[in-house]
């Protein structure tokens, strides 16, 4: 009796997250976060002369870059809380999961911590993509040939 | 145009995550999971191809296109040497957002301290 008390006072007074502001919200940051590859891939093709094939891995690296330092600096985290989705789909929440795991072990040391616990959030992105690519790679060859 | 095509495409694939992520009890990590491996299962059809070259850096940006660059460099050296080739290919097009992931994590990670 005690506890079902207690659930329905939490649940009263729990913050209702509203979910169509989130979901505009995520909508308009990570179309923003596109734009800003687009505009910085033609930025690269334009000042180094190659094509925009080449110069994706270049626009890449920026924004990997750029969540990393932000991070570091301590004001990407808010950003994430205040866009959720739209910055943790994106290419950004790849390297501030990597960042901020680094960041939270360093205490811990250079291998046993940063080392070994680096790959904690991101780890998984990687493996289940690794895998995936290999079987649908096997399903593509045995069907179309490669 | 193709500046309206990349933020409706890249808004689109975050509005998707933002509804996973309200409505079902998944974590950040679960979502960044799956669209990887959607990008790697639209590969299959060569879609995935095609919507890159309607959104651009849309398409490019979004963890998807990480799923798709692991296929698609394992299926270009798999031309070559038949289905071992998916071994040697795999990080051929990733390297650079791995490597330059690892490299300035380790980096910064000297230099600055956790924040609360």
């Amino acid at each position: 009796m005690e506890r079902k008390k207690y659930q329905e006072i939490v649940k009263k007074y729990t913050p209702k997250e509203n979910r169509i502001y989130n979901g505009l919200i995520a909508f308009i940051t990570g179309g923003i976060v596109g734009v800003i590859g687009e505009l910085l891939l033609n930025f690269y093709a334009y000042i180094f002369h190659i094509s925009t094939k080449d110069a994706s891995s270049f626009m890449i690296v920026t924004l990997i870059f750029i969540s990393a330092f932000c991070t570091c600096l301590g004001f990407f985290d808010k950003l994430v809380n205040f866009c959720k989705a739209g910055l943790i789909v994106p290419i950004t929440g790849f390297a501030h999961a990597m960042m901020s795991a680094a960041l939270d072990y360093k205490k811990e040391g250079l291998v046993t911590g940063i080392g070994s616990n680096m790959f904690k959030l991101a780890g998984s992105v990687i493996i289940f993509g690794v895998c995936s690519a290999y079987f649908f790679g096997i399903i593509r060859i045995l069907i179309f040939g490669g | 145009m193709i500046y309206l095509n990349a933020f409706i495409f890249c808004g689109f694939i975050c509005l998707i995550g933002q509804i996973i992520l309200d409505n079902t009890k998944l974590t950040p990590g679960h979502v960044t999971t799956l669209f990887v491996v959607i990008g790697a299962f639209l590969d299959i059809f060569d879609i995935y191809d095609k919507i890159i070259k309607w959104a651009g850096a849309g398409a490019m940006v979004p963890i998807t296109s990480f799923g798709h660059s692991l296929i698609h460099g394992a299926l270009d050296k798999a031309s070559d040497f038949g289905i071992y080739g998916l071994f040697l290919g795999m990080f051929d097009l990733t390297s650079t957002g791995i490597v330059a992931a690892i490299v300035f994590a380790f980096l910064l990670s000297l230099f600055f301290k956790p924040h609360d």
